[in-house]
C-alpha cells in the first residue's frame, strides 16, 4: 500500500526539531532511517500528520570513545556500527550482534536511536542497551536528559520518550577488565527479528565472578534475567550453577506466544541460549586472565 | 497540506529537478516519474529485497524511503549496470549461471550483489547466502544466483590481485 498523505520537514538543528514535535502536539513522527517507520506508514498503522526527517541534522552520526566506554550519535547507521573498529574492539558483543541485525540494505540506512526508540522487543539492540546498562540522552526544546536503558523500554513498540523529545545520543559505558561475553539468538531467517536470544557478560576475578548481566528477548520487553545474575554473582561458574542460571533465565518475563512460537518452545529456547552465551561468555572471560 | 516539494536528484548520473509530494516513494518516483521501471516493487515493506537501489554508493530499499528525502543524492538503479548489448559482469555472470527464472527479484538481486561485492570478501557460498538473505526469489533459483555471485567473486580478486580464497 502507499501511505496516507502527510506533511514533511527536514530541519537542521535539533532545537527546530524539537520545536515542530511541540508545535505538531503528538501529531508528529521522527524520522530517523525508517527502516520501521516506513512500512507502518506503508500498512496505514501510522498516520502522521507530519514526517519531521532529522537525517538533514549535523553532528548525530558519530562513533567517540569516552571514559573507556562509547557515545553514539543516535543517527550512527547500522552498517557503521557493524564495521567500526572501535566498537569491535570495545564492545564486541556489539559487533556480533550486528551480524543478527537485518540485512546489508536495511543496515545501511537504519539507524541506532530509530532502532531503540521503535522499541521492538525482538531488537538485537535493545538486547544490547539492557544488557550493557546504556544511558539514552533525550533532546527536547527544554534541554536534555539521561534515561537508563531499563527505564527506556516501557513496553513493546513503546518508550520512554516524551512526544516532543529526540533520542540524541546513546553512551554504552565501559567494561571493567577480565570480562567475557555471549551473545546467541534464534531466528527463522538470519537477519530476520529474533524469536528468542540471549545475551551475557561475565566479570572474573580468579576463578570467581564477580559480576554477571544477562538479558534476553522473548517476552513483552528486552529484561534482564536477575534471578539467573545473583545465582552466578560469586559463583566459580561451574555447570551446575550455570544451568540453574539458565532455567533462572526462561522465567525473567512471561514468554511471547505467537505463529513463531509458543511461549513454552520461547522459554526452551531462552534456556538453552543463555546456557551458550554464558558457556561463551565464560570461556572468552577466563582468556583475559591469561 | 501535502505540499509538493522540489528536489534535486542525480538518477544513474542524469540530473533532475521534479516537484513531488512527501509521500512519494523513491520506489515509484523512478518507475512512475521518470518511467525507469527496472527497479520492481513487490511487497512494498522492505521484505523481498526487489526494489534494492544505490544510494549514495550503499544498497537500499527503494520502498522505505521518500523520494522528498533524497534532495542531493545520486541513486543508482539496475539501468546504471549494463546494455542488453553489452551486459555488466554480474549481469553476465547471471545470465552465464541462469540465475533467473521469471526475473522480478533480479533487479534487487543485481544491486544488492554490486554492494556486497565492494563491502565483503564473500568468501565462502555461506558468506554469500548470508548476504543475499534479505532477498526473496519465489522461482527459487537461489543456487544459480549463488553461483553467478561466486564467479563475480572470483573475477573481482582476480582483478584486485587478491588470492582467490
Amino acid at each position: 500500500m502507499k501511505p496516507a498523505a502527510f506533511e514533511y520537514a527536514a530541519p537542521s538543528s535539533l532545537q527546530e526539531a524539537t520545536k515542530i514535535l511541540a508545535d505538531y502536539n503528538g501529531e508528529a513522527k521522527i524520522l530517523a532511517g525508517g527502516q520501521s517507520l516506513v512500512p507502518m506508514l506503508n500498512f496505514r498503522l501510522l498516520k502522521p500528520q507530519i514526517l519531521v526527517d532529522i537525517n538533514r541534522i549535523p553532528n548525530l552520526d558519530y562513533i567517540a570513545e569516552h571514559n573507556g566506554g562509547v557515545r553514539i550519535g543516535a543517527l550512527t547507521r547500522h552498517y557503521a556500527l557493524e564495521t567500526s573498529p572501535v566498537i569491535a574492539a570495545r564492545f564486541p558483543v556489539i559487533s556480533e550482534a550486528m551480524r543478527h541485525v537485518a540485512h546489508l540494505a536495511i543496515r545501511n540506512r537504519g539507524t541506532l536511536g530509530g532502532s531503540l526508540s521503535h522499541a521492538d522487543p525482538a531488537a538485537e539492540l535493545a538486547l544490547m542497551a539492557i544488557l550493557l546498562d546504556a544511558r539514552l540522552t533525550a533532546a527536547s526544546a527544554s534541554g536534555t536528559r539521561i534515561i537508563e536503558a531499563k527505564d527506556f523500554f516501557v513496553g513493546a513498540l513503546s518508550n520512554a520518550l516524551e512526544e516532543s523529545e529526540i533520542l540524541r545520543e546513546v553512551e554504552f559505558p565501559g567494561f571493567p577488565l577480565f570480562t567475557g561475553w555471549g551473545f546467541e539468538e534464534f531466528a527463522q531467517r538470519l537477519g530476520d527479528f529474533a524469536v528468542a536470544a540471549a545475551a551475557a557478560t561475565l566479570t572474573m576475578s580468579g576463578a570467581r565472578c564477580t559480576q554477571c548481566r544477562i538479558a534476553v528477548i522473548g517476552g513483552e520487553t528486552v529484561v534482564r534475567a536477575v534471578n539467573a545474575e545473583a545465582l552466578l554473582t560469586s559463583s566459580s561458574l561451574d555447570d551446575k550453577t550455570i544451568t540453574a542460571a539458565a532455567k533462572a533465565a526462561a522465567q525473567a518475563t512471561p514468554m511471547n506466544s505467537d505463529l513463531r512460537a509458543s511461549s513454552d518452545l520461547r522459554a526452551h529456547l531462552v534456556e538453552a541460549l543463555t546456557r551458550r552465551a554464558l558457556e561463551a561468555a565464560k570461556h572468552r572471560a577466563l582468556e583475559k586472565q591469561q | 497540506m501535502n505540499k509538493s516539494h522540489t528536489i534535486r536528484i542525480k538518477v544513474n548520473g542524469t540530473a533532475y529537478e521534479r516537484a513531488v509530494e512527501p509521500r512519494l516513494l523513491l520506489a515509484d518516483f523512478l518507475r512512475e516519474t521518470l518511467g525507469l521501471t527496472g527497479t520492481h516493487i513487490g511487497c512494498e515493506h522492505g521484505i523481498c529485497g526487489a526494489c534494492t537501489v544505490l544510494v549514495n554508493g550503499h544498497s537500499m530499499r527503494a520502498c522505505l524511503l521518500f523520494a522528498v528525502q533524497l534532495d542531493g543524492a545520486e541513486i543508482d538503479t539496475v539501468e546504471s549496470l549494463g546494455t542488453v548489448d553489452k551486459l555488466h559482469p554480474l549481469q553476465e555472470s547471471f545470465r552465464e549461471h541462469h540465475a533467473l527464472q521469471c526475473g522480478f527479484c533480479t533487479p534487487g538481486m543485481l544491486m544488492t550483489g554490486v554492494d556486497l561485492l565492494r563491502k565483503r570478501p564473500l568468501a565462502t557460498d555461506d558468506e554469500i547466502r548470508d548476504g543475499l538473505s534479505g532477498n526473496l526469489c519465489r522461482c527459487t533459483g537461489y543456487e544459480h544466483i549463488v553461483a553467478a555471485i561466486r564467479t563475480a567473486v572470483r573475477e573481482r580478486d582476480e582483478v584486485s590481485g587478491k588470492a582467490v580464497r
